[in-house]
Formats: structure tokens, C-alpha cells, sequence
């Protein structure tokens, strides 16, 4: 997975969360201040543009100016949290040219760390870390298991989603949906539902990929 | 939902350009970082005081930018905290050598986003101290929420330490006094309607005719629980005996009925006569009141009463004067 891969994965979550901003948005509005999907849209819109003003030749240069640009144009919570991720994963995967299944692995798994310790978040709080820390977890254990890339990302992809998914029923602990209280139950965590987006948007870009290869 | 604006993206710019344009005396704004200034920019050997955060609270924060109040305040989106690079921009813009106070709703986003900016002013050899406010009693402050909202106490933390700073206090007093502010306060909100926050078009819950939620924050979020609709002075006991469980009503009160932007000031007098009465009941004493649209949530219709125990000190500091668009007395 070289730069032009990771540059077509997050122009795929762009597009991706401008179709979605509206259902993130309301699932914000349920247990939050209904902010997400606009924040988020601005965001990676202003990631796209940095983009392709940029030069970008390692995969680890893209994930920074992605992590860079969502700090600096989101704001929130979730601005900090997924910038940090993706500078974090950057940092990974230093100036590897061609990053592997391991590489990656690694990267997500540093991004989950970064995410945890600057929210103060555990897996069972209601937050994104409950999309992200089973996703990583299970790409870890398809690259031990020797997956193809295929069967690996379509793990990662369906961990986050039953991660995101099982957020419905957790009491809030973290963040503004914490507030609520009881009444956070029953209400997906739209955090949790964007890292599941963006990891879907990996998995589909590298399917695309696979069948131009 | 109709509104007063050109569109969703432009309703901070242009709120910003108009404040600009009605008081150039008071303010200047960058209208690329989205940061309201003091006309004249920083003071030398002065704190710096800066806060920010999300935009619909009109006039916090950008109407506290004055003489005995903000030196500047960051706007982010609607409800959205600002970003590090706003409050990096404002904290060196109103450095003037004796460090800057960052003023911050307790909020997760507000947190992360002024400490990755001090992080940044402190690159650049400006000490920056934090405070952190959180009043609100309607939630709980425990392990398993992100702590306290930070709400009304807001105005009187940026009115009390802005009168110190002004003064030419030192950045560690003017700190101490803004936590000692927010240590002395207690807020309680009540919305009889949702707001629409106007990148989303619609109202962010919905409330029946005959219902009202209690216990809201500043966001158009739910709150705790939802009750029926009932005359004014049993929702002001509601709200009273909340603060008064959390903190005994007692001794000089500073007390402010806040309308939440769509309630007219004279629902707003009338809950203040039951406030003042209830208060005068409970054998506490108000020594100094605003009522007012002081801290709001879009056209949300709906109140919030804030309760802060004086002492002689921050009585003066409150009486000090300040000149503000959206507080001025004394000058």
C-alpha cells in the first residue's frame, strides 16, 4: 500500500462522510449537539484540498497532513481525537514508501493508543474507541494468522461495525453523550459510527485496488 | 426552521463582521481565525485573559471582549469548540509579557482544544495558566461522565478576573480567583423548547406542547430528565432546590436569570421575582443580579439561573467597572 493507496483512502472517506454527514449528524442530535456530520464533512473536505495542493510521496506524509488538517478545520472533540489518530498512525508507519498488512496493523493499533490516552477513553464507555480498539485488535489477529489482505481488511471492517454497532446499548461514560446519563442507552455512538465509515472506506478502496492489480 | 441568516456556513463570519461594525470602539476581529480582540490589542504587563468555544451563546464570548473583561475570544462553529490554531492566535495576540489566563467551559472538546494550543504558546515562551469552568449541577460530577458542563458561571469567572487582571494582578491571582469563582457557582437549566443549530436544519430534540426538559446544558442537548409543563415558580423551586442540594444558599448571593434566547425578558423578570423570593425564603441575601440573555443556546426558549457566594472581594471585583457590548457599567 504505497501514498497514491492511503491518498485514495481518505479522498474515499471524504466522499464517504459527505453522503453519511447527515445520518452522523443525527445520530449527534440523539445523544449529543447534532455538530458531527457537518464537522467531520468540513473537515475531510479541508483534508481533500490539502491533498491536492501537497506533495505526499509516503503513505506516512499523507496520514499526517490528514491528521494535521482534521486539527486544525474540525474542531470539537472529535478533532483533536481523529487528528491525533492519523498523526499518530503517520508516525508509525515513518517513511516506509510501500506499507504492508503489519505496517498497517501497527499504525492503527498507535492510533488507537493515541486516541485513548488523549480522551481518557476505555473500551464500554460509548466513545469511538469501542469502533476502533476491536477493528485493531482483529487485523492483528488475521496478520498473525497470515490473512490475505482481502480477508484482513474484511475483518477489520467487521469488527468496527459490531463495535459501532454494540455502542447502541452502552451508558455513555465519556464525552457530551455522558451527560444523558441513562437516557444516552439505545443511541449509537456517532464516533464510533464515523471510525467504522472511515475504516470501510480502507477496506473498499484496497478491494478497488485488487481488481485494477 | 426559518432564521435571520445568508446561509449555515457564513452565520459565524457574519455575526463576527457585525459585532466588528457595531462597536469598533470596543472590539477588532480576525476575521480569518475567527478571533474578537480589545480595539488596541494587547496590553503590556497585563494578563492576557482569552476564552472561547462554540458559537450560539451570543454574547459569550466575543461580547465580553472589553476593558475589565476578555482580551480576546475565540469563535468556533455553531456549538463546536474552536480549534488550536484560533486560540494559539488569540493567546499571542493579547500576550503582553505577563502570561495569559485561558478561560474554558468544561466541555471534552474545549479541553483538548486550549491545551494543544498552550502546548503551542508555550513554544513560543508564553506561560498560559487554565481554568476550568464547571457549575452545572444538573450532572453528575463522577467517574462516569466527563465531569460538570461549564455554563453561566462563565460570565461572572470573565467579569471577576478580567477586574483583577485589569488591576495588573499577576497571572497565578488571576487564576486563583477565576477557580475561586467557579468554586463559588451553581447553575441549573431548564428548556421549554429545543434549538436548531442551522447546518443541521432541524430541531436537535423534539419536546411536546405540555413538556419541558430539565436539567440542560448550553448545546441543545437533552438534559437529565423531562417534566410537565409547570408555572414559573415551581420550575424556579425545581431549579433552586437542585443548586441548593449542591451548595447551601447562604450569605451574599450574586445571582443571574439567564434566558436561553427565545424567552421574552418579561417571562424572564417574573422568574427572577420567584428566584428573589424563594432566595429570601431560604434566609440567603441577593447582593448583586443580572437578568438578561447572557449566555444562550440559538432561540432556544428557556432559562438558567446562576448562583454565586460572594465574598467582599469578588463583590468589588464584580462592582469594578467594564465595558463590554454585552456588559458595561462604571466607565
Amino acid at each position: 500500500m504505497d501514498a497514491a493507496f492511503f491518498r485514495a483512502w481518505i479522498t474515499e472517506t471524504a466522499a464517504v462522510i459527505g453522503e453519511r454527514r447527515d445520518y452522523l449528524t443525527r445520530l449527534d442530535a440523539a445523544i449529543g449537539d447534532a455538530d458531527h456530520g457537518a464537522n467531520l464533512a468540513r473537515g475531510f473536505g479541508a483534508v481533500t484540498g490539502a491533498l491536492a495542493g501537497q506533495e505526499t510521496p509516503t503513505p506516512g506524509a499523507v496520514l499526517k497532513l490528514t491528521g494535521v488538517t482534521l486539527i486544525s478545520t474540525v474542531g470539537g472533540a472529535s478533532g483533536p481525537l481523529y487528528g491525533t489518530a492519523f498523526r499518530r498512525a503517520a508516525r508509525s508507519l515513518g517513511d516506509e514508501t510501500d506499507a504492508g498488512l503489519p505496517a498497517l496493523a501497527a499504525a492503527l493499533q498507535a492510533a488507537l493508543e493515541g486516541v485513548r490516552k488523549l480522551g481518557e477513553a476505555s473500551e464500554g464507555d460509548k466513545t469511538m474507541v469501542d469502533a476502533l480498539a476491536p477493528a485493531v485488535d482483529a487485523l492483528a489477529r488475521a496478520v498473525d494468522d497470515g490473512a490475505s489482505e482481502a480477508a484482513a481488511l474484511d475483518a477489520l471492517v467487521a469488527a468496527a461495525d459490531a463495535g459501532a454497532e454494540a455502542t447502541t446499548d452502552m451508558k455513555a461514560l465519556k464525552g457530551r453523550a455522558s451527560y444523558l446519563g441513562d437516557r444516552s442507552v439505545g443511541h449509537t455512538d456517532p464516533g464510533a459510527a464515523s471510525t467504522a465509515l472511515i475504516l470501510r472506506a480502507l477496506r473498499d478502496v484496497a478491494a478497488r485496488h485488487d481488481t485494477v492489480r | 426552521m426559518k432564521k435571520l441568516i445568508n446561509a449555515p456556513e457564513t452565520v459565524v463570519a457574519d455575526a463576527l463582521a457585525g459585532l466588528a461594525a457595531a462597536h469598533p470602539d470596543l472590539v477588532s476581529v480576525d476575521t480569518a481565525n475567527k478571533v474578537v480582540t480589545r480595539a488596541g490589542g494587547a496590553v503590556a504587563g497585563k494578563v492576557g485573559l482569552v476564552s472561547g468555544g462554540g458559537s450560539g451563546h451570543e454574547p459569550l464570548h466575543g461580547g465580553y471582549v472589553g476593558y475589565g473583561m476578555l482580551d480576546a475570544a475565540c469563535a468556533g462553529e455553531v456549538f463546536t469548540s474552536p480549534v488550536p490554531g484560533q486560540v494559539h492566535a488569540a493567546t499571542k495576540a493579547v500576550s503582553g509579557g505577563a502570561g495569559v489566563l485561558h478561560i474554558i467551559k468544561n466541555y471534552t472538546g474545549d479541553v483538548l482544544n486550549f491545551r494543544m494550543a498552550a502546548e503551542d504558546a508555550a513554544d513560543d515562551g508564553i506561560e498560559t495558566a487554565e481554568v476550568v469552568v464547571n457549575d452545572d449541577v444538573a450532572v453528575q460530577d463522577s467517574l462516569y461522565t466527563a465531569g460538570r458542563r461549564g455554563v453561566g458561571a462563565t460570565v461572572f469567572v470573565e467579569k471577576i478576573a478580567g477586574a483583577l487582571a485589569e488591576r495588573g494582578a499577576p497571572l497565578g491571582e488571576v487564576a486563583r480567583v477565576a477557580r475561586e469563582v467557579n468554586e463559588r457557582s451553581r447553575s441549573f437549566g431548564v428548556a421549554l423548547t429545543s434549538c436548531t443549530v442551522p447546518a443541521a436544519g432541524q430541531p436537535t430534540f423534539d419536546l411536546a406542547d405540555d413538556e419541558i426538559e430539565l436539567g440542560i446544558g448550553i448545546h441543545g442537548e437533552p438534559g437529565r430528565t423531562r417534566a410537565p409543563l409547570a408555572p414559573a415558580r415551581e420550575i424556579v423551586e425545581t431549579a433552586l432546590d437542585a443548586i441548593a442540594a449542591d451548595q447551601p444558599l447562604a450569605g451574599d448571593l450574586l445571582v443571574m436569570v439567564n434566558g436561553m434566547g427565545g424567552t421574552p425578558l418579561m417571562d424572564l423578570y417574573g422568574a427572577f421575582g420567584a428566584v428573589s423570593a424563594s432566595i429570601a425564603r431560604r434566609g440567603a441575601r441577593i447582593a448583586r443580579n443580572l437578568v438578561g440573555n447572557y449566555i444562550t443556546s440559538l432561540e432556544m426558549q428557556g432559562f438558567s439561573v446562576t448562583v454565586c457566594q460572594l465574598t467582599d472581594e469578588l463583590t468589588q471585583l464584580w462592582d469594578a467597572p467594564v465595558q463590554t457590548a454585552g456588559l458595561r457599567w462604571g466607565r
